[in-house]
C-alpha cells in the first residue's frame, strides 16, 4: 500500500494582534492549523513568553522562585528592567497584586503611576494585569489604561462580572483586552461575544479559558483549549477565533509539588527543579493544546519552554 | 482497512431471517459498519465470512501487553485523536535508556533508580515502567551480561532490548523470552532477521524506519513474515518531529484505515538536559507516543511526568472519584474530630494525606459529589447545607462520635450556619481554607 500523508486544511484562522510598540512590539496567532501542525498549514507567529512581575514584593511565592528575583523584586521597575535586560524577556507582565484589598488595597491611582514607571523604563510589550477582584479590577484597570494609553499593552482581565467598564477602558485607549472565563467553552464564547457587541473589535481580544496547574486540573485546561481552537479552526467559528492565553504562573508555584521541600517528601527529590519542571511541563502542555501567549515566573522554565518552542516551529 | 456496509452485505446469508433483530441482511451490514453491532449477532454467518470480518472489525490500532504480571502494561487500542470526544486508553509505558557499556555497579544503581521509582498519586500507583537496554558495546557478551544483570535485578520490570545486531540480539532474548521484552528494532537492514527471532520467541517488535512511507512498508514485510504485535518508530527526535509523525500516524490509522501504521509508537526524548527532556517527553506523552524512552529518571522529574500522563489518560466524562464513607486515619475515636469533605479523588488524597501529616487521629467523612472539588461541588449545588445535613445523618457517625462538631472546608465558610440550622444538636466549625493549614488547625485544637 502506498502511503499519502494525511493532511487536514482548515476553513478558520486564529486572529493575530500585536501588542507593544516600535521593533519590540510582537505579534501573535494567525495560524490556520492547529498548534504546531505546521504540516496542515501556515503558523506565521511563534507563542510567546511573558515574565511575570508585580506591584508589591512577592512574599507568597515559594523561595524556589522568588529567590531567583530578590535584589530587584521590591521594585517593579527595577524588576522589569531585569527581565527585559538580563533575562532578554519578550514582554512583561504587571500584575497589580497589590491592588487587592487583602494585599494593600493600593489605589488605582497607586497602579496607574507603578504602570507609568515600568513602561518608561522599558521596551518590551507590558500585559496589565489586575488582582483578579472583580470591583478592585474594574477601577484599577480603567486607571491602568489610561496610564498607558498609546502603548498598545495587553489589558485585564476582563470576566463576566466585570467586563464592561474594563472593555471600555481598552477601548477609550487603544489596548488589547483578554477575556476570562471559567474553563467551559460556552462561557468564553459567550464573553467574547458579549465584549464585541459593545463594539469591542475581537481582532482585539485574547481569550484565557483559565489555566490550571500540572496534577490540579490541567486536563480541563487543555481540553477546553484544544477545544476552543478546533471551533475556530475546523467549524470556522469567529467568535472563537482570538488567540489563547496561559496565565502559568500563578497556578503552578503554589501547588504542594513546587512548594514542599525534600526534606517533607523525601520521594519528590529535590525542590528546585521539582518546581522549575512542573512549570515547565505545565506551560508545554498549555502550547501542544493551543496557547498562544504564556505568562510564567522562573527564568529557567522560561528558557526550556523557549528551547521546546524552537524545537516545535 | 475496514469494510463498508455493502461489502459486509456480500458475506452475509442474505437470508433476511430476522434472527439478528434487524429487519434484512443489509440492514445489519450496515450497523455492523457503523460499530453498532457484533457479528456474532448473526448466527449463520459462515466461518469464511467471519474470518474475513473479523480481520475487518480489528481495532484500528493493534492493542498487545509489554511484559508479564502485574506490572504488565497494554499499548496501542486507542480510538481518538483528542482526549476530548473519548479516554486515552492505555497510559503511555515510560522507559529508561541504560547503555551496556555501564559498569556493574552503574548498571545496579540505574536498576535500582527504576524499582524505587513508585510513587502513590492520586491512588494511583506509578512508576517508570521499563528498562531499555541499550547495545553501545558493540560486544554481544558484554550485551547478553547486561541483560542478564538488569533482569534479574528488575525481575518484574518491562525490557526492551534496544539493539539492532540481530546476533546479539537472539542471544538477549533467549535470556528474557518468558518475559515478553519488546525487541527494538527490525530495520530495513536486519527486518528478516529481526523477524524471525520475534516470531521464534513469540515477542513484540519495534519497527524503526525513517518517514512514515518507508515504515509502513517495511511493517507489511514484516507482518508478511508473521510477527503482528508490533511498535513502529518513525526516526522523529526532536518535538517537531514527534509531534508531527505521531499525529499523521494516529490520523493514517483512525481516520485511513491505513492497517500499515496501525501500530502502537514508540519515541525517544533522549536529552542531556532533564527539565528539557521532561518537557519534550510531556509533548510525547500529549501527543500519541505509546512508549517514551528517556535518558534520565530523576524523582522530580518522574513526579512531573508521572502526573501529565495521568492527567492527560484521565477520563474526560468521569472525574476520579473514591467511595462515599466515613473513612478513619489513624486510631481516630469517640473524642476524635471529625471532618467533612467531598469525593473528588484529588481532594481526598490532598485532604486525607495532611491529616495524616497532623498525625491526629481524626474521622473524615467523604460525602458523594460525582468526583467535583469542594468549590466546583458548592458550585453546582452537590455539596449544600440540606445534603451535608442529609449525609451526616444517614452516615451513622452519630454513633461514632461524641462531640457532635462538624468541620467543614474553609472554602465553602459560607455554609457554616445553615448547616447547623439543618442539623440539630451539632456544633459546625470551619476549618482553613487550604489543606496544607491542616496540620497546625488540627494540632492547636487537640493541644
Ligand atoms: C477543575 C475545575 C472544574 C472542573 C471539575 C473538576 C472537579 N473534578 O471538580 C469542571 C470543568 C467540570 C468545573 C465545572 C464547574 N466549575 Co469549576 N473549577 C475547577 C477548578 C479550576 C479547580 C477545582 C479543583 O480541582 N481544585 C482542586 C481541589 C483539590 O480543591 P478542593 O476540593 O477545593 O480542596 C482544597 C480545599 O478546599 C481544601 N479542603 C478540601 N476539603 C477540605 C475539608 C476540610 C475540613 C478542610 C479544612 C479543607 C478542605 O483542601 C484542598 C487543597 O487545598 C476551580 C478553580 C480553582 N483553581 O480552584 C474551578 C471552580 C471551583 N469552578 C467554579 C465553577 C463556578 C464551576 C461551574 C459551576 C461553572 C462552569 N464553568 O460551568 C461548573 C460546575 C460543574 C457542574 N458539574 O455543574 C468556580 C466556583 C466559584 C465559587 N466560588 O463558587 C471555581 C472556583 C472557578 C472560579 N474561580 O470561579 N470546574
Ligand atoms: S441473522 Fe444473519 S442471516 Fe438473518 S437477517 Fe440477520 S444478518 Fe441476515
Amino acid at each position: 500500500m502506498s502511503y499519502v500523508i494525511p493532511k487536514e486544511t482548515c476553513s478558520g484562522k486564529v486572529l493575530s494582534p500585536d501588542f507593544g510598540k516600535g521593533s519590540k512590539a510582537v505579534k501573535i496567532g494567525g495560524e490556520n492549523a492547529l498548534p504546531f501542525h505546521s504540516f496542515d498549514g501556515a503558523i506565521p507567529n511563534k507563542p510567546v513568553i511573558a515574565y511575570e512581575i508585580q506591584d508589591i514584593f512577592p512574599d507568597d511565592w515559594p523561595d524556589t522562585v522568588k529567590n531567583q528575583f530578590s535584589s530587584v523584586s521590591d521594585n517593579a521597575v527595577k524588576w522589569a528592567e531585569y527581565c527585559q535586560n538580563e533575562l532578554k524577556a519578550q514582554a512583561i507582565a504587571l500584575r497589580l497584586s497589590g491592588t487587592h484589598p487583602d494585599r494593600g488595597d493600593r489605589s488605582p491611582q497607586d497602579a496607574a503611576k507603578t504602570v507609568k514607571d515600568v513602561l518608561a523604563a522599558i521596551e518590551v510589550p507590558l500585559i496589565i494585569l489586575g488582582s483578579n477582584h472583580m470591583e478592585k479590577d474594574a477601577a484599577v484597570l480603567v486607571a491602568a489604561s489610561e496610564a498607558a494609553s498609546g502603548y498598545n499593552c495587553i489589558i485585564g482581565k476582563a470576566q463576566e462580572g466585570n467586563y464592561k467598564t474594563i472593555v471600555a477602558a481598552a477601548l477609550a485607549h487603544n489596548h488589547k483586552l483578554i477575556a476570562m472565563s471559567e474553563l467551559d467553552i460556552n462561557l468564553a464564547k459567550q464573553l467574547n461575544i458579549l465584549i464585541t457587541q459593545m463594539g469591542f473589535d475581537k481582532e482585539r481580544l485574547l481569550t484565557d479559558p483559565m489555566c490550571s496547574a500540572l496534577g490540579y486540573g490541567i486536563e480541563y485546561t487543555y481540553s477546553v483549549m484544544e477545544r476552543i481552537r478546533l471551533a475556530a479552526l475546523m467549524q470556522n467559528d469567529a467568535t472563537m477565533q482570538p488567540p489563547i492565553l496561559g496565565d502559568v504562573g500563578m497556578y503552578v508555584w503554589k501547588v504542594k509539588e513546587t512548594v514542599a521541600t525534600e526534606a517533607e517528601m523525601s520521594e519528590w527529590g529535590a525542590v528546585a527543579e521539582r518546581g522549575i519542571t512542573w512549570e515547565a511541563v505545565t506551560a508545554t502542555s498549555m502550547l501542544i493544546a493551543g496557547a498562544n501567549l504564556l505568562i510564567m515566573r522562573h527564568p529557567k522554565a522560561v528558557e526550556t519552554v523557549n528551547k521546546v518552542v524552537e524545537e516545535l516551529v | 482497512m475496514a469494510l463498508s456496509g455493502v461489502e459486509i452485505f456480500k458475506l452475509l446469508p442474505k437470508t433476511n431471517c430476522k434472527k439478528c433483530g434487524f429487519p434484512t441482511c443489509l440492514a445489519f451490514a450496515m450497523a455492523l459498519a457503523q460499530g453498532k453491532v457484533e457479528l456474532a449477532k448473526c448466527p449463520d454467518v459462515s466461518e469464511e465470512s467471519k474470518k474475513l470480518l473479523g480481520a475487518a472489525s480489528a481495532p484500528p490500532i493493534r492493542m498487545f501487553p509489554l511484559g508479564t504480571g502485574d506490572k504488565a502494561a497494554k499499548v496501542g487500542g486507542e480510538n481518538v485523536l483528542f482526549r476530548h470526544d473519548k479516554k486515552f486508553i492505555n497510559p503511555s509505558v515510560f522507559a529508561i535508556n541504560i547503555k551496556d557499556t555501564l559498569s556493574n555497579d552503574e548498571l545496579t544503581k540505574k536498576v535500582e533508580e527504576v524499582i524505587t521509582s513508585e510513587i502513590d498519586r492520586v491512588g494511583q500507583k506509578l512508576r517508570v515502567d521499563a528498562i531499555s537496554i541499550e547495545f553501545a558495546s558493540g560486544n554481544a557478551q558484554q550485551y547478553e551480561s547486561a541483560v542478564k544483570l538488569i533482569s534479574e535485578k528488575a525481575p518484574n520490570t518491562i525490557i526492551i532490548l534496544n539493539c539492532k545486531d540481530a546476533s546479539a540480539a537472539d542471544a538477549a532474548v533467549k535470556i528474557v523470552a518468558a518475559r515478553k521484552p519488546l525487541l527494538y528494532c527490525a530495520t530495513e537492514e536486519n527486518a528478516e532477521a529481526m523477524a524471525n527471532i520475534a516470531k521464534t520467541h513469540k515477542v513484540p517488535l519495534g519497527v524503526y524506519a525513517d518517514g512514515l512511507a518507508a515504515l509502513s512498508s517495511l511493517t507489511e514485510k514484516i507482518k508478511g513474515i508473521g510477527v503482528e504485535d508490533l511498535v513502529i518508530d518513525s526516526g522523529a527526535k526532536n518535538a517537531k518531529g514527534i509531534l508531527e509523525l505521531n499525529t499523521q500516524v494516529r490520523r493514517s490509522a483512525l481516520k485511513k484505515s491505513f492497517k500499515p501504521l496501525g501500530y502502537p509508537i514508540i519515541n525517544f526524548v533522549l536529552r542531556e538536559d532533564p527539565v528539557l527532556e521532561a518537557c519534550i517527553a510531556s509533548v510525547a506523552v500529549a501527543k500519541y507516543g505509546s512508549i517514551v524512552v528517556l535518558n534520565s529518571i530523576e524523582k522530580w522529574k518522574n513526579l512531573a511526568l508521572f502526573t501529565i500522563r495521568q492527567n492527560i489518560y484521565t477520563d474526560p466524562q468521569v472525574p476520579m472519584q473514591v467511595e462515599q464513607k466515613v473513612y478513619k486515619i489513624g486510631e481516630a475515636t469517640e473524642n476524635s474530630p471529625l471532618l467533612i469533605t467531598t469525593n473528588f479523588s484529588l481532594t481526598y488524597f490532598i485532604v486525607a494525606g495532611e491529616v495524616e501529616n497532623s498525625k491526629v487521629p481524626t474521622w473524615l467523612a467523604i460525602m458523594d459529589c460525582e468526583g467535583l472539588s469542594v468549590l466546583t461541588a458548592w458550585a453546582a449545588g452537590k455539596f449544600t447545607a440540606g445534603k451535608i445535613a442529609q449525609f451526616i445523618k444517614e452516615s451513622g457517625v452519630e454513633n461514632q462520635v461524641k462531640n457532635k462538631e462538624l468541620i467543614i472546608p474553609g472554602m465553602v465558610a459560607i455554609l457554616s450556619g445553615s448547616v447547623e440550622d439543618k442539623l440539630e444538636g451539632w456544633k459546625v466549625t470551619v476549618g482553613p481554607r487550604e489543606a496544607n493549614a491542616i496540620p497546625t488547625f488540627l494540632k492547636t485544637r487537640s493541644a
